[in-house]
């Protein structure tokens, strides 16, 4: 069974420092726990870019050929609707709502994607299990991660770290 | 985030992540307070009016409106157009300022989108309740029926049910985003079972992970930006329901950006009344200071200036093309039977706001509170003169005729506002109506600022 370390910290500045220090120990498996988006927090963990702007991007653009296509279909193939003339086909009206099922395709995307990739919903997860953890929400920084042979040695590192404490995951980071 | 002018901070310097976790989770974790209750129950009855009256209308048709065969459309659709407008600005407001990265929406665009949110809903109510036979309201949407057709994909008509049917749904998905990382806050602040048990799911197990912020922050800006030209398109399309019509005065060219507009503008002035409102109810008085009052009344006034232009041009194209139908519109508006209505129009969005160009009325409550209600009062008699006095007098003398409201036209206009102050009752009982992990990092950047 895989353990993990989770050392707490007071400010956010704490928690940036602590989490390039852990890189440069030759730390992989990390994680961080910020009640809000923490500038730099990103860069300092090297976290890879996200896929959730090209998910939204890819379900955008579905969204408008969709919305467009049944347009189209609906009034110039199946049922076709003479106003005022002009051709069954006459596309300029039909832009506009294309452009609305887009960003229909791409909040949905967004949102969708962005819980999906977050692993959520999942009401349950073993870093609740962390005494103190419900401050993670609302005013304390963690850095977790994941000890490798020497858990002893990481608890060390941790420690030198000055953190208010440093407690044990009992089920790893996933 | 560089803040551009100098002066007092938007936040306490004083203020911690604990304080605001504390104060600001607790405003809908904690006992209900007796006057809540009071609002609520007030508002109910607001709301049971609304219901009464469609009720009403569903049983007897819409011949109980003061509506008739020139005037098709009364306070129905001067009610729908006010409500979408007030619907659109929240989103405007809270999208457009977080591209802008203005620190000092952090702490009023959870409300304005709540406020969006409503005002959407009670919005499409009207137009539904102003079809003749209501429970066919879903001959809009296409769907294969025994009939064989369809919708007719060129009328705005349809475009609109759309556009606000997207609409909301996108609305909602933005203010959610905001609000599960609150959720979560409130999950671990829980007082009770139910509470963490409620809060838990709606957080749908939150844990602020550095990845979790990270998508998070991708999915709101993106959001973001997509939600202020869908704002756009929208109250566009509203627009287009009247200038795609041959009515004097409903001018194509004008409508869209003069309606877009003037969402933003009664959007704004509703968000600083509802604003006024909430900081004096719940004490918010160290997230909402004079500072950001100011910053909205500002974009008042300069909304206020665009609508005098688009008033302005509204007379002199008539008067520069010639067109005598088009000058005949202007002068039944000005001189005819509604010519209150268009003159308290003028008074309430064009002159009343100019107080404004005064740094002192900008910082007083009174002065502000004011200038809110009137603006409001004027754009929905600026509905009420371009949908009746508009209709009054098209091309057809014969045609001719007036619009006299009746009771239930009343009974709806006021029970829309009943139920809308219903749903902020709730919104504001139950869901944190400040977004509580903005206000952190705002804390966070003012003091990395400062050192």
């Amino acid at each position: 069974m895989r353990v993990a370390l989770m050392a707490e910290f007071a400010d956010a500045g704490q928690l940036l420092d602590a989490a390039y220090a852990a890189r440069a120990a030759g730390y992989r498996r990390l994680e961080a726990y910020a009640p809000f988006a923490v500038p730099g927090l990103d860069e300092a963990l090297r976290l890879p870019a996200t896929l959730v702007p090209a998910f939204m991007l890819v379900f955008g653009i579905l969204g408008a050929i969709l919305g467009f296509a049944l347009q189209v279909y609906l009034a110039a193939v199946d049922y076709p609707l003479n106003a005022g003339g002009r051709p069954d086909l006459s596309w300029p009206p039909f832009g506009l709502l294309a452009f609305e099922f887009a960003v229909l395709g791409a909040a949905l995307a967004g949102f969708v994607g962005m819980l999906a990739l977050n692993g959520l919903p999942r009401l349950h997860h073993p870093v609740f299990g962390v005494a103190d953890f419900g401050r993670a929400s609302q005013d304390r920084f963690f850095l977790a991660l994941e000890p490798g042979d020497d858990t002893e040695a990481a608890r060390r590192f941790l420690l030198g770290l000055e953190p208010l404490a440093v407690s044990e995951v009992a089920d790893g980071l996933d | 985030m560089p803040s551009l002018d100098r002066g007092e901070p938007w936040l306490a310097p004083d203020q911690t992540d604990t304080r605001l976790s504390q104060e600001l989770g607790d405003l809908a974790t904690r006992p209900t307070p007796r006057g809540w209750w009071w609002g609520f129950g007030g508002s109910s009855l607001g709301a049971l009016l609304l219901f009464g009256t469609a009720l009403a209308l569903f049983v007897a048709g819409v011949g109980l409106w003061g509506i008739n065969t020139s005037v098709v459309w009364g306070f129905d659709i001067t009610n729908y157009v006010w409500w979408i407008g007030i619907g659109n600005a929240g989103t405007l407001i809270s999208a457009m300022l977080y591209l802008a990265r203005q620190p000092w929406r952090a702490s009023i665009n959870r409300f304005a989108e709540a406020m969006t949110l409503f005002a959407a809903l009670i919005a499409g109510l009207f137009p539904i309740m102003h079809m003749g036979r209501p429970y066919l309201f879903y001959w809009l949407a296409p769907y294969p029926s025994v009939m064989g057709v369809w919708p007719q994909f060129r009328s705005p008509l349809v475009w609109d049910m759309f556009a606000i049917l997207i609409y909301i749904l996108v609305s909602s998905l933005f203010w959610y985003t905001g609000l599960i990382p609150d959720f979560a806050t409130l999950r671990d602040r829980a007082q009770g079972r139910w509470q963490a048990w409620v809060y838990g799911v709606l957080a749908l197990g939150w844990r602020g992970s550095a990845r979790h912020w990270q998508r998070y922050e991708q999915a709101y800006t993106v959001m973001a930006a997509l939600a202020v030209p869908l704002v756009v398109s929208v109250h566009s399309v509203v627009g287009y329901d009247f200038s795609t019509s041959v009515m004097p005065g409903w001018r194509s060219t004008l409508f869209a950006p003069f309606f877009v507009v003037g969402a933003m503008f009664s959007g704004f002035a509703m968000v600083i009344l509802i604003t006024l409102i909430l900081r004096a109810a719940f004490g918010l008085y160290a997230f909402i200071t004079a500072r950001h009052l100011e910053a909205m009344a500002k974009i008042v006034l300069a909304a206020s200036l665009l609508m005098g232009y688009a008033y302005a041009m509204e007379v002199f194209i008539p008067w520069y093309t010639g067109n005598p139908d088009d000058g005949r519109a202007v002068a039944h508006n000005a001189t005819g039977p509604y010519a209150p209505a268009y003159w308290g129009m003028w008074l309430c969005n064009v002159g009343v706001p100019q107080v404004l160009w005064w740094r002192e009325a900008r910082r007083n409550i009174a002065v502000l509170a004011w200038v809110a209600v009137l603006v409001c009062v004027g754009m929905w008699l600026e509905r009420y003169v371009i949908v009746v006095s508009g209709l009054s007098q098209g091309f057809l003398p014969s045609q001719f005729r007036l619009y006299f409201p009746t009771f239930w036209d009343w009974s709806a206009w006021l029970g829309s506002l009943g139920f809308f102050l219903w749903l902020f009752f709730l919104f504001a009982r139950f869901v944190p109506m400040v977004p509580i992990h903005e206000l952190r990092r705002l804390a966070h950047e003012q003091k990395s600022e400062a050192s």
